[in-house]
């Protein structure tokens, strides 16, 4: 028990008048990632469960390895594959890791392909970490809470949704745009509305459309333009889609995107762990998948001769894009989901349903669910209360008991 | 002619909605958003009063204002009369009168709904959102069709605003907001983080 008994000598000083008081945050964040917090209820209304936030969210964390690992092969072989058509590669000290470590460029080999995109998403997820865990450790430290693992999940989330391109300042920015305002100026984990990783990535969205939309930012390969599905889909319509990538090829995750979004069969593994361990809702799942396919079949059925995406089906919205990232990773996020369950199906086919409408009907955004997941945060508190509303009256009728006011 | 009048109502809700597109009403959307049954009340008033001012207003320009608009009464070189620079006047003047004539209306035949929105509708009067829908409409050159439509789609997507402002509000309620931001700070954040959400919908082109 040597880690115990290092953090049991250092207690003392994070205490009341010891020499680091005000850094107690960060030995408690230390503290209870190696073991159970100590802390036993003292009051009536007594929950047993094994299970606690800190499992929970890494619990999450961990489920996003499968696309987080794909993730990182696929940002290399996209790279490796350019390169061996004649782009030049972005040199630098990327090159020089990869040249130390793999040997050279070369699109057959795993390893080379993993190396290469590593190094473009492990930076990524290092700043994103150093700077989102630095603003989450100053308010815990100011305001007096604890260090939550929920940026655990935060920070992955945020890495794995850029595209690998992604210039390092602009993600510190974003992620102290999420974290900041989309989170720590409410009161940190569970008491904000939007997503934070979601709010920061449409911060960068709308501020920095250069370096994070458009098809040259896919491919970390110096000057290679290639598009993802989604805009191939928008501009040429679906023929010129099949024609170059198959289904399978998009459900496996061969195709250009973010970092952690292009392999929907990654990401299923995820959501298998996620749903069989409750931690995600399947209501909202379910509703998410519904309202696209809903809406999808809607747009097919009215068609379009000048917009190609209205032919779309639902099975290609499926796995090109964020939507199954989106579905399974973000709408999902218990603090700005709906939280009664009736609720939560509602909320997830607005999302769906919004998602396919962004896709289809905004030529400005190819990707929807980002911005539809969003959108349907400012609703989950209305949505909310409306069942509660409703709970409440129906019971005043059962029992004839007025209830107290609690809107 | 459906077609028309269904993307001029969805885009009068969501791709310019009066509260977090073009950040009109702002006041009373930040006065009276703390409770979701007091904001909805608001946004019927508001939904009511900007779908009945609006094409009222519109008759006004094409019959009174307009260059050329008083030719049907007849008169003498009654054509080249152009009184469009009375416009701002008669529209807050329009405004004012008929959330009178309404707040009477209900007072005398609808007693609940007027006892509901209190204070709200006499409130009105000075909500910009509500001049604003009409000077959009001058702008745009909309027919009579158009206004009740854009009218009735400006007040829902505001009402729908103020609602899940006050339901964002409600939950905030358990939050934990640094002194300094307490109450109209955090809330400003609010709107602006709700406007991001709805920036999805700008550049849509119905």
């Amino acid at each position: 028990m040597g880690i115990r008994q290092t953090l049991d000598n250092l207690e003392p000083h994070f205490h009341k008048g010891g020499k680091y008081e005000k850094f107690y945050p960060l030995y408690e964040a230390v503290d209870t990632i190696f073991y159970s917090p100590p802390d036993v209820t003292k009051t009536t209304a007594h929950i047993r469960d094994g299970v606690d936030l800190k499992r929970i969210m890494i619990t999450v964390w961990l489920c996003t390895f499968p696309a987080m690992f794909f993730g990182m092969w696929n940002a290399g072989w996209l790279a490796n594959t350019a390169i061996a058509n004649g782009y030049e590669s972005m040199d630098g000290w990327r090159e020089a890791i990869l040249m130390l470590l793999a040997g050279g460029h070369d699109a057959g080999n795993v390893w080379s392909n993993f190396v290469l995109g590593a190094t473009y998403f492990l930076p990524i997820y290092l700043v994103t970490f150093v700077v989102g865990g630095f603003w989450e450790v100053l308010f815990a430290v100011k305001r007096g809470h604890e260090v939550n693992e929920g940026f655990f999940v935060t920070s992955v989330l945020y890495a794995l949704i850029l595209p690998a391109t992604t210039p390092l300042w602009q993600v510190a920015l974003g992620i102290t745009f999420g974290v900041v305002i989309g989170k720590e100026i409410f009161g940190g984990t569970g008491k904000n509305f939007l997503n934070p990783a979601l709010t920061g990535r449409a911060f960068l969205y709308f501020a920095y459309p250069a370096q994070l939309s458009g098809d040259s930012i896919w491919v970390a390969a110096d000057g290679y333009t290639g598009a993802t599905p989604l805009s191939i889909a928008f501009q040429n319509g679906m023929a010129d889609l099949s024609s170059e990538y198959s289904w399978w090829d998009a459900f496996l995750g061969f195709i250009p995107g973010s970092l952690g979004e292009t392999s929907t069969l990654a990401i299923l593994i995820g959501m298998v762990v996620l749903l069989w361990t409750k931690i995600a809702s399947w209501r909202i799942i379910l509703g998410v998948f519904v309202g696209m396919v809903a809406t999808s079949l809607l747009f097919n059925l009215v068609g379009s001769d000048s917009n190609p995406m209205f032919a779309m089906p639902w099975y290609w919205h499926l796995v090109v894009g964020g939507f199954a990232f989106g579905m399974v990773f973000m709408a999902t996020d218990p603090v700005s989901a709906s939280m009664t369950n009736p609720g939560r199906l509602i909320f997830g086919i607005l999302i769906g349903a919004m998602t396919v409408m962004i896709r289809v009907a905004n030529p400005a955004f190819p990707e929807g669910i980002m911005l539809a997941i969003l959108f349907a945060n400012l609703f989950a508190p209305l949505i909310d209360h409306y069942f509660v509303q409703a709970n409440i009256k129906r019971r005043e009728k059962r029992t004839g008991a007025v209830a107290e006011e609690t809107a | 002619m459906f077609e028309h009048y269904l993307s001029l109502f969805i885009a009068a809700v969501f791709v310019e909605n009066m509260a977090l597109a073009f950040f009109l009403g702002m006041c009373t959307f930040l006065a009276v958003s703390k409770k979701v049954s007091s904001a909805i009340g608001l946004g019927i008033a508001v939904i009511v009063v900007l779908t009945i001012t609006v094409p009222v207003n519109n008759l006004i320009l094409t019959y009174l204002l307009e260059e050329g608009a008083l030719t049907w009464t007849g008169l003498e070189g009654a054509e080249n009369i152009d009184l469009s620079f009375l416009g701002l006047l008669s529209y807050i003047g329009v405004i004012a009168a008929l959330v009178q004539i309404l707040e009477m209306f209900l007072d005398k035949y609808v007693p609940a709904l007027y006892n509901a929105l209190g204070v709200f509708l006499p409130l009105i009067t000075v909500n910009c959102a509500i001049l604003g829908g009409t000077l959009f409409m001058v702008e745009r050159n909309y027919e009579f069709g158009e206004s009740v439509i854009y009218g009735f789609g400006a007040g829902f997507g505001w009402a729908l605003a103020i609602a899940a402002l006050a339901g964002i509000r409600e939950k905030l309620k358990y939050s934990d907001v640094p002194a300094g931001l307490q109450g109209l700070g955090v809330t400003f954040i609010t709107v602006g983080l709700m406007s991001l959400g709805f920036m999805s919908f700008s550049g849509v082109q119905l």
